[in-house]
């Protein structure tokens, strides 16, 4: 049982989208999905609260795995994400959740990525540039059928702090 | 900067031009498609004036239009005109276009904000409407209905 409430939120987007809860959803937690805004990242999940977690590159190597904290479809899915792919930081596991509200007309996906260390600012640059991409390339497959073209790049403030983190 | 002084950022990638987008953010007949009927007019330059026309038809906004430089970046500031607002000094918004691949990230910045102002709260819930709402709008020719929008209409109806 992971506890939650050890998580502070660091970084939360709040996004409007043309779609039902279900759809949004299902964009979060099928790989045919996230493969198309997720930087081509293929989402794998065990369908329920305690299963494992995985965001998958294309050539199959780990990106980040992980273990659902919340399976609640269509409102919330939350997991706890260990960055796979740079195990050389030992950075303490973040908590990823996806809040799904009906808003009128639409939905309101809210997105909050929580921290359970004092991390530094420099390190949630990552999250922070890379969450409007993500999720503005979500809301365009969802209402358009088309992702957008976007750069997920690590910026070279987060590379300088984990590097300072090893020293 | 100090740490008290809030300031709110929020970034969004839109399939349009910076050109369209900057149509979108100044031209009033756009703004009233997605900007939940308000006609908001900031196609002057700078030290002229931004106006926001409610959908009621009341004049919510006369601000200072401080830079204009078509299509990349808009500074104006901010002072809600209701009544029924807090009495605070007049915040900043900022508008930064950047083209990648014929898309337009765009990155809104709202400071000067007061320590504990009320108003920063009210605007950290509206702009993400209104910015999903112009992005619907550019990409699919249609703005979004939220109930954050049917509020404030309702509200601009009163105030």
């Amino acid at each position: 049982m992971i506890d939650a409430a050890r998580f502070k939120p660091k970084t939360v987007y709040v996004t409007y989208i043309a779609a039902t809860p279900e759809a949004v959803f299902d964009a979060l937690t099928q790989p045919d999905f996230t493969r198309q805004y997720f930087g081509g990242l293929a989402v794998e999940v065990e369908r329920r609260t305690g299963g494992a977690f995985r965001l998958l590159a294309p050539d199959g190597s780990v990106h980040v795995s992980g273990t659902v904290v919340e399976w609640s479809p269509p409102r919330r899915f939350a997991c706890t994400w260990t960055m796979a792919s740079m195990p050389q930081y030992e950075l303490p596991d973040c908590l990823v959740t996806y809040d799904i509200a009906p808003a009128g007309g639409c939905v309101r996906l809210t997105t909050t990525e929580a921290h359970q260390w004092d991390i530094p600012d420099a390190i949630l640059s990552g999250g922070r540039a890379g969450w409007p991409a993500i999720l503005s390339s979500l809301k365009s497959v969802l209402e358009t059928g088309k992702p957008l073209a976007v750069k997920l790049e690590q910026p070279a403030e987060m590379l300088a702090a984990l590097q300072a983190l090893r020293r | 900067m100090s740490a008290n002084k809030p300031t709110f950022v929020y970034v969004t990638y839109i399939a349009a031009s910076p050109e369209r987008v900057w149509e979108a953010l100044t031209q009033s007949e756009m703004s009233e498609k997605y900007w939940f009927g308000y006609r908001v007019d900031a196609s002057g330059k700078a030290g002229e004036r931004m106006t926001a026309v409610n959908p009621a038809g009341r004049l919510a906004h006369d601000d200072p239009i401080i830079e204009s430089d078509p299509p990349r970046k808009l500074v104006y500031g901010w002072k809600p005109l209701y009544r029924d607002m807090p009495e605070e000094r007049p915040s900043r918004v900022t508008f930064l276009l950047e083209p990648f691949k014929g898309q337009t990230r765009l990155t809104v910045t709202h400071d000067e904000f007061d320590e504990g102002s009320k108003i920063f709260g009210m605007i950290s819930n509206g702009w993400p409407a209104v910015l999903s709402s112009l992005k619907s709008f550019l990409e699919t020719g249609r703005g979004l209905e939220s109930s954050w929008g049917e509020a404030e209409r309702k509200r601009a109806g009163e105030a």
